[in-house]
């Protein structure tokens, strides 16, 4: 069995993951502080989720493609997204941050107000606040996100073949290469990809609740003696 | 030091309106939930922002609408009590004091308010391992280690047991004492607010009333809500029938008074230990024959609901309540109808 497929979807969602994290939790900080107009852009940050994968590598094909602003730029550096590698990615990154967005958020709204205004009463900076206490405090929340965001982006499928397309050693993914391999009744190698998948799957699951309960024993823990 | 506050603020439906003073001394304010106690102490500290007014504290301008000041709350010098005290759960005792302090080196300030808040022992524990009690000396000595200003208390005691309630009281009182500047204590407990008060503004539906001395507002409100809150628990409502008589509408009963009663009096109230029940036929003051509806028994006193003679009373509001000690209590219990006397200077004119 040809091993790059494991090899590029491990790859593709380690990197998306990277950027899903900060991409997340940078979004979720600017919606939570923001005074107007919160609906609206929380709607577009959940859209990817609600879309069909296709839809939403259609629209990714309309920013990068070899005819907009950006395929156009790239072109001149003699590169190109579509049907790159860089293409999973995007695709990979665009359909797991409503997941690390969303997770950040209810984290973040959840927190304490007073513990937070106590902090600005204290003297210290909104930085300082941010790093030092909403951070730390949120952990469970955005590590649980950031390991739902690996899965989903490690199961992407719809935006990534229509952005990146079904090219072996470079663009196929497991969850392509299963669909390929159905595709030529080839249900050995099918069930063989299947497996892998299920089990890289279950042991993020598994281990995004191990954390978890660890975690919240040491922040959320409110009993006295 | 001194607070001078005078800010308006407008939330949906609820008007705030809070004007006072306070100097070197514990201000209480007294209020009933939702009247906008909290809110006052939040616009000090520049946790919100009111519409318009000026906040100013020890000469310093920390809001002032006119002139377009409105310092962060960083910048405030203000320490802010929370009810749930609010300490940082990711952090240790240790380091929820040392918060503040920019030279993390600074061990001895940590060291001495360690040792001053009795935490010793308790420096590498997490809020979630420590008892109220221990949770409350660490924010108080978070908050001292920034050298504040002003203190405000937002009600730190109303989710505690009554026996750690004293014993917070205590300490509360102690630091409070040793602190030495503006303290800002808010509750709705009357108790608390006399134990830990000199002076005391009443607030009501976002409006403070007139600041008084404490023993003043106890012994002689002014106001309905005033009476209410420092537990006056007959209240009726009145129609002034001349310069000295008024007629108790709840209850049915007029009073005639030696005393001019004021244009705009409303109401009038009567402690329940205020009222005397006369045994035989002494006539003085003011004699109401009554109806024993109940007899409610409390720790150290009797409580009986009363209810005037030949008024046909439905509602509670027209039931008189008597609070007498127990043993002074003994020869009432088993009868049904009892002469009840209300003094003249017993009564409160309420506006």
């Amino acid at each position: 069995m040809d091993t790059a497929p494991l090899i590029i979807s491990l790859k593709t969602a380690l990197v998306s993951t990277f950027f899903t994290f900060f991409l997340g939790i940078y979004a979720a900080k600017f919606v939570v502080n923001l005074k107007r107009g919160k609906g609206l852009l929380d709607a577009i940050f959940t859209l990817p989720m609600v879309l069909p994968p296709t839809v939403t590598g259609f629209f990714l094909l309309l920013i990068f493609g070899n005819k907009s602003l950006i395929g156009q730029f790239l072109k001149t550096f003699d590169r190109s997204i579509v049907f790159s590698w860089e293409g999973t990615v995007i695709a990979s990154t665009v359909v797991a941050f409503p997941l690390m967005y969303r997770t950040a958020r209810g984290a973040f709204d959840q927190m304490d107000h007073n513990i937070i205004y106590a902090a600005r009463t204290l003297g210290l900076t909104e930085h300082h606040i941010f790093y030092k206490v909403i951070l730390p405090n949120c952990w469970p929340g955005i590590i649980a996100g950031t390991i739902l965001a690996f899965a989903r982006s490690l199961g992407e499928f719809g935006a990534t073949i229509m952005i990146a397309g079904n090219i072996p050693n470079k663009t196929q993914t497991i969850s392509i290469a299963v669909y390929t391999a159905v595709q030529a009744g080839n249900y050995d190698l099918a069930y063989k990809w299947v497996i892998v998948i299920v089990i890289i799957s279950f042991v993020s699951i598994a281990a995004m609740n191990l954390w978890n309960t660890k975690q919240s024993r040491i922040v959320t823990n409110k009993g006295g003696i | 030091m001194s607070l001078y506050i005078d800010i308006k603020k407008k939330i949906k439906n609820f008007n705030l309106d809070v004007k006072f003073e306070a100097g070197n001394e514990v201000f209480g304010v007294l209020g009933s939930s939702g009247c906008g106690k909290s809110m006052t102490l939040k616009c000090i500290a520049g946790i919100e922002t009111p519409d318009c007014g000026k906040i100013i504290l020890d000469g310093r301008t920390l809001f002032d609408s006119e002139n377009k000041i409105n310092l962060i709350p960083q910048k405030r010098k203000i320490g802010f009590l929370f009810q749930n005290y609010a300490l940082f759960p990711n952090m240790t005792v240790e380091e929820n004091i040392a918060v503040s302090l920019k030279k993390r080196n600074d061990k001895n300030i940590i060291k001495d308010k360690i040792k001053a808040f009795y935490l010793e022992g308790l420096e590498k524990k997490y809020p979630c391992q420590l008892s109220g009690g221990q949770q409350q000396r660490v924010a108080l000595a978070r908050i001292l280690v920034t050298n504040p200003d002003i203190i405000l208390l937002d009600e730190p005691f109303s989710a505690l047991d009554s026996f750690l309630k004293w014993q917070l009281e205590q300490e509360i009182i102690e630091t409070v004492e040793s602190f030495g500047k503006t303290v800002l204590f808010v509750s709705h407990n009357r108790d608390e607010v006399y134990h830990i008060c000199n002076k005391i503004g009443v607030i009501e539906n976002g409006y403070m009333e007139e600041t008084r001395d404490k023993k003043s507002l106890f012994a002689d409100p002014k106001t309905l809500s005033a009476a209410l809150l420092t537990g006056c628990k007959n209240i009726s409502k009145v129609r002034r029938l001349s310069d000295n008589n008024i007629e108790a509408i709840d209850w049915g009963v007029s009073f005639k008074m030696t005393r001019e009663i004021p244009e705009n009096t409303a109401y009038v109230g009567i402690r329940a230990n205020d009222i005397e029940i006369i045994p035989g036929s002494d006539d003085n003051g003011i004699l109401i024959r009554c109806n024993v509806c109940r007899i409610i028994e409390s720790l150290f006193s009797n409580i009986f609901v009363l209810e005037i003679n030949g008024k046909e009373s439905i509602k509670n509001s027209g039931k008189l309540r008597l609070e007498i000690k127990k043993k002074d209590s003994y020869d009432y219990i088993n009868k049904k109808n009892i002469k009840i006397r209300i003094k003249e200077e017993d009564l409160l004119l309420l506006t």
